[in-house]
């Protein structure tokens, strides 16, 4: 079982790994670029919590083989911020108290911005399909949903 | 940031930021298996794949023999010669001569990759006698059902039960018979619930160290440190206080994880591969097949009504399984069931009963919901009979303070008349409905804890505060703590910083559970705050050359007492604490306590739903949750905890279920088809937030985790009832029971 | 496990026919799950997004569409013509998963993993879909209704591969649709899915395909259903026939899903349902 070399442009850094070919994506990004920002809820692409984006498109790293990164671009969570300045979307789950365990919120977060990209003015039910496929245990969803509607409101200037 | 009420309060009762938000927003909050320390191993862990079953051998030799294992253990390496629940813990955390339920840990590996591990697995072998199982909790109590764990009864199960009783409960007061005699109508059911798993997203996690001197490290996701200390030390043979446990940020536990699965295996496989740190990750599969999920309930409720809605008497009957160990919340379901009605004839029996399941673990207001899905149906069912509104009904019967109790204590100050009044007064009860909907209230009731609490408060030297806590943070008590220690200092709201301690840094605490930490935690941290207060009053005091009895305390600074005391400029908290060395050493305060003055919280539930006559699909259309905080110091963290509770209950009402097949395997161990509700089936959750403070928290804490939980369940079914006409008395009301009785209705 | 990444599907095929465990990744849904779950352990991972073509989306010369076998489902849904032709093909794939699997998964996947409860295949068996294997001796076209042969097993001989799933043209006059039920609104499986795809001319329906997903050991195409509904209007009357005949043809099991009787029940509701909107969409109404 031989390691494959990868290499992938994550958070617009190069980044090198070897990968066995029976490790996901999320095992690459948490255990050999050291990027634990993404969860494992699940294993099984029903949580979200391991939501990253693709060449722009939002997948479960815990779908993904760590091989098939290869000449990829990646963005995750530890990539939102840039610098000190936090995303809308991240100021505002933290003034919606959007979060209360908070294992949840980076592939939320991930999964929102994906759909604030595409769809920068989404109705509630919108927001709730979307992040259908985005699992959190504790808030119940509301304000959730409100934070994202609010963050895509601030983005547009509304 | 406008405060919500009128309270007199500079902070309590506004919304700032959790001081953990920016962590936690981008990523780097550490939870349990974001850890990763040199030379680390990880390890798998093999489970039975029956449901009861002898192990007539297990051989480990092919695996030890793989290149890079490590480590293989078996319960072996456990340590033997336990009682009472240390023995539990140690049966559970790996199977002795029987394998109790489908998952139970057989044997462990450590190796230097996940792969190897997983791939040792395979090697290790193990033969079984498979044994007739158990799952039922009616089944497990017939009489010819097989005695799963003979011996396990306890003394309060009288001779001639069921084998596989292990503890009876039996209290009440007044006159029963009489009670039912003096009803108009006289009613009783039969209520069943499934078991259900607290879901909380992040899988358990531990990074563990352990040498053969005995002592040993722990990084771990857990609602409490010192817990799985003395468990862990108890299945392993070791002295607590050799053991430092560090807790990581959580990811949700609801009351699963306050015990033991994969720490002690952990431990034991470090210890048995030289030292070397061990990372043991549990599957999601592992998690619903192998840790703690809640009882599964069948209950008998008989009540006793007048005409116009009193309550005349009430009995209630509860069976229920927590697995193949002794601890199914039977106690604290009947505690609950009737908590909210004022009865003067009362009987309440309930029996914790073994089957071959996992051993049950705490879940939010363990046992609460599923008595309230009986009583609170039940009361439904007779209002609708007797033409009464049930909301009136609830009200005509509702306990006040200095009412005696359904389970005996006299209630102190409590607020269910005044959440009933708020439920009355809010528009969601004059919505309109549509055909195929109606709407479903239903009360609920949860105790509170205090428990063992130790908490430092430290000055720092620039003026600030220091607190340190062991009560896990899960949904926002750094924020409310520090709320309460800068509200109690007169010093800003991000002049105060919550620190989470590991075991070494403070005396026991309980976990964070019974919805605890902001009541018990908060309490502490406003006397040790207080205490600190009184010592810089004193440096003050010797500053000026006056009595320390002289000096008080206002807006963070000391100050004279009355012009008595002289004429002297205000010390402020950062000026005395700038000297701190020369005046005295460091000022802190500390307070330890197993706390009292817990304040009873109730709550109730409005809930409008729309049924699918043609598929039985019921859809929660609009839901308000009404509850007593006492105090709602940080209220938007509060509204959180009463719509997660929500959630989860709606979750349970709903499509939550373990199912087993006929060989007893678990069918549902995958989040596809263990269905905790999506983003996409709610509505948004309307809240109020009631507040009759809590005379026993300086600041009117009741604590509001648990019971937000309680209502939804009866609340649905209530509603369900009132849409179709149709009483649903086992749960969850998934379609194919929905669509059933709907055809049977005709 | 070894990771192939062949830039031709005789290539891929080459690959699979020397090894001994395969499979072949495209979205890998399915695949990763199953390897987490240990179900699946291939020694050969033969990954086909390296193939020229895989991600395309085409019209025939015939006016039908050949489907790469890599698109993913949120790209069929953003397809407007496509859309156009074969809404109910369409929002079939779109119900599998959440939104982050529809990133990855596709119709080919969803196909060869050989479900019963595969949302995307009753729209492709009651569009008459086929599609193009490639093997050893060269490429073959076959019904969809052709390749599943049980759950998790497919048809194809050892060393095939899917590549392209083939559309034909819809025609004037054609509307489908497909419906699942699931007791959440999203992430479940289907406890019962049901694609109806017909064509209304002069007021009456001409053809008809009905097929049922999660009522037997593969999808079900329904032909005493489709019966009901050709030479009629699609009146009340002709969609009662239907529901009884898709209630008659479902041989269900009962699992931690559904019981056997809500889904025979549930089988005849979605029916009339799906009829009732690929007939709407037939006639040019809003559905």
């Amino acid at each position: 079982m031989s390691k494959v070399h990868v290499s992938a442009t994550v958070n617009g850094d190069p980044v090198e790994f070897l990968a066995d070919p029976r490790e996901s994506l999320l095992d690459c990004l948490r255990d050999h670029l050291g990027l634990t920002g993404t969860k494992e809820g699940c294993g099984t692409g029903d949580c979200g919590a391991c939501s990253v984006l693709v060449d722009g498109t939002l997948l479960c790293a815990c779908l993904v083989l760590g091989v098939e990164a290869e000449g990829k671009t990646i963005g995750t969570i530890e990539g939102l911020a840039q610098g000190h300045e936090l995303h809308p979307l991240q100021r505002a789950f933290i003034d919606h108290a959007a979060l209360q365990c908070g294992f949840c919120t980076p592939g939320i977060l991930v999964a929102s911005k994906a759909l604030l990209d595409q769809n920068p003015d989404p109705t509630e039910e919108q927001v709730r399909f979307w992040l259908a496929g985005n699992l959190c245990r504790c808030t119940g969803y509301d304000k959730i949903v409100r934070a994202v509607m609010d963050a895509a409101a601030e983005i547009r200037g509304a | 940031m406008a405060k919500d009420d009128t309270h007199a309060y500079r902070l309590i009762g506004t919304r700032p930021n959790r001081p953990d938000g920016l962590d936690k927003v981008t990523g780097r909050a550490r939870y349990g298996a974001d850890m990763a320390l040199p030379g680390m191993l990880h390890a798998a862990v093999l489970r039975s794949p029956h449901a009861h079953a002898r192990i007539t051998r297990i051989d480990t030799s092919r695996a030890e023999a793989l290149a890079g294992v490590k480590a293989v253990i078996t319960r072996a390496d456990l340590a033997t010669g336990q009682s009472g629940e240390d023995w539990n813990l140690t049966e559970n955390t790996l199977a002795g001569e029987v394998a109790l339920y489908d998952g139970h840990a057989v044997a462990a590996v450590a190796a230097t990759s996940k792969f190897i591990a997983q791939d040792a697995l395979a090697l290790i072998d193990v033969e079984y006698e498979v044994l007739p199982h158990l799952i039922d909790v009616d089944d497990a109590i017939r009489p010819d059902a097989i005695a799963l764990r003979p011996g396990s009864a306890d003394a309060s199960v009288p001779d001639g039960s069921p084998a596989n009783v292990v503890k009876q409960i039996e209290f009440g007061h007044g006159d029963l018979d009489a009670g039912f005699a003096a009803a108009d109508l006289v009613r009783e059911g039969r209520y069943l619930t499934e078991a259900t798993h607290q879901g909380y997203i992040e899988p358990h996690a531990c990074v563990a160290q352990l040498g053969a001197d005995g002592k040993g490290e722990m990084w771990v996701c857990t609602q409490g440190q010192w817990y799985i200390r003395k468990m862990c030390a108890a299945v392993l043979g070791l002295e607590a206080a050799q053991l430092r446990v560090t807790p990581s940020e959580i990811g949700g536990g609801f009351g699963g994880k306050t015990t033991i699965f994969a720490e002690p295996l952990a431990l034991a496989l470090s210890r048995k591969a030289g030292g070397r740190p061990v990372k043991l990750v549990m599957s999601r599969s592992e998690v619903l097949r192998a840790t703690g999920p809640t009882a599964s309930a069948s209950m008998d409720v008989k009540i006793g009504m007048k005409r116009d809605g009193t309550i005349t008497a009430a009995l209630c009957d509860f069976r229920m399984q927590g697995g193949a160990f002794p601890g199914a919340p039977v106690d604290m379901a009947l505690f609950c069931a009737l908590a909210p009605y004022k009865l003067d004839a009362v009987k309440c029996i309930g029996q914790d009963v073994l089957a071959n399941r996992p051993k049950a673990a705490a879940y939010r207001a363990p046992g609460a919901p599923m008595g309230a899905f009986a009583v609170e149906s039940l009361i439904d069912e007779m209002a609708q009979e007797l033409g009464l509104d049930p909301l009136e009904v609830r009200l005509k019967n509702a306990v006040r303070e200095g009412d005696k109790s359904s389970y005996g204590p006299t209630f102190g100050s409590i607020g269910l008349v005044e959440v009933l009044e708020a439920v009355k007064a809010h528009p969601n009860l004059s919505a309109p409905l549509g055909p195929n909907q109606g709407r479903g209230i239903a009360s609920g009731y949860w105790f509170n804890h205090g428990g063992e609490t130790s908490v430092t408060v430290a000055v720092s030297e620039d003026g600030g505060a220091t607190v340190s806590v062991g009560t896990p943070d899960i949904g926002g008590s750094r924020a409310s703590i520090a709320l309460m220690v800068a509200e109690t200092f007169g010093i800003g709201y991000d002049d105060v910083r919550v620190n989470v301690v590991e075991t070494g840094a403070l005396g026991v605490n309980e976990p964070t559970h019974g919805s605890r930490a902001t009541f018990a935690s908060g309490k502490a941290a406003v006397i040790s705050a207080k205490a600190a207060i009184s010592e810089m009053c004193r440096r003050a005091a010797a500053d000026w050359g006056i009595e320390p009895e002289a000096v008080e305390w206002i807006d963070g600074a000391a100050v004279p007492a009355g012009p008595n005391a002289g004429q002297f400029p205000p010390l402020t908290m950062a000026e005395i604490a700038a000297k701190m060395g020369e005046t005295g050493g460091p000022i802190s305060g500390h307070h330890e306590v197993t706390a009292e003055g817990v304040g009873a919280s109730f709550g109730a539930h409005v809930v409008d739903v729309e049924v699918d006559s043609e598929t039985g699909k019921v859809t929660i259309l609009r839901y308000l949750v009404v509850q007593d905080a006492g105090t709602a110091i940080h209220p938007a963290y509060v509204e959180g905890q009463y719509q997660g509770g929500a959630v989860q209950g709606i979750g349970w009402a709903l499509n939550e279920e373990y199912v087993y097949g006929r060989d007893g395997r678990l069918q549902n161990t995958v989040f596809l088809d263990y269905r905790i509700p999506v983003a996409s089936d709610l509505p948004m959750i309307d809240t109020v937030i009631v507040e009759v403070p809590n005379p026993g928290h300086p600041y009117g804490v009741r604590g509001v985790g648990e019971t937000g939980i309680t209502p939804p369940l009866p609340a649905i079914a209530n509603a369900v009832a009132a849409a179709t006409g149709v009483r649903l008395r086992h749960l969850p009301m998934s379609p194919p029971k929905v669509l059933a009785a709907l055809k049977a209705r005709g | 496990m070894r990771y192939h990444k062949p830039d031709s599907f005789v290539e891929a095929s080459r690959i699979a026919s020397a090894a001994g465990r395969y499979r072949f990744l495209a979205g890998g849904t399915d695949v990763l799950v199953q390897m987490r779950a240990g179900i699946s352990t291939p020694e050969d991972m033969i990954d086909l997004k390296g193939i020229p073509g895989v991600g395309d989306i085409a019209r025939t010369p015939e006016g039908g569409w050949r489907i790469g076998v890599a698109v993913p489902g949120a790209v069929l849904g953003r397809h407007a013509s496509l859309k156009a032709d074969w809404p109910g093909v369409v929002e079939g794939m779109n119900l599998v998963g959440s939104t982050q699997v529809q990133g990855r998964a596709t119709l080919a996947g969803n196909l060869c993993n050989g479900s019963p409860a595969a949302d995307s295949v009753p729209g492709l068996i009651a569009a008459c879909a086929r599609v193009e294997v490639t093997g050893s001796t060269g490429t073959r076209e076959i019904l969809v209704e052709d390749v599943p042969a049980g759950p998790g097993r497919t048809t194809l001989a050892p060393g095939e591969v899917v590549s392209a799933i083939l559309l034909p043209p819809r025609g004037a006059g054609g509307g489908d649709a497909y419906l699942r039920f699931i007791p959440r609104t999203e992430m479940d499986i289907a406890v019962v899915g049901c694609a109806v795809s017909l064509r209304f001319a002069d007021g009456v329906i001409t053809e008809a395909r009905v097929a049922l997903g999660a009522v037997a050991p593969t999808v079900l195409l329904v032909p005493e259903a489709a019966a009901a509904l050709i030479g009629t209007q699609g009146d009340g009357v002709a969609l009662a026939a239907l529901s009884a005949a898709a209630m008659g043809a479902a041989r269900p099991i009962s699992d931690r899903r559904g019981t056997a009787e809500f889904r025979k029940e549930i089988a005849g509701v979605l029916a009339r349902r799906a009829a009732t909107i690929a007939l709407a969409r037939a006639r040019g109404e809003p559905a």
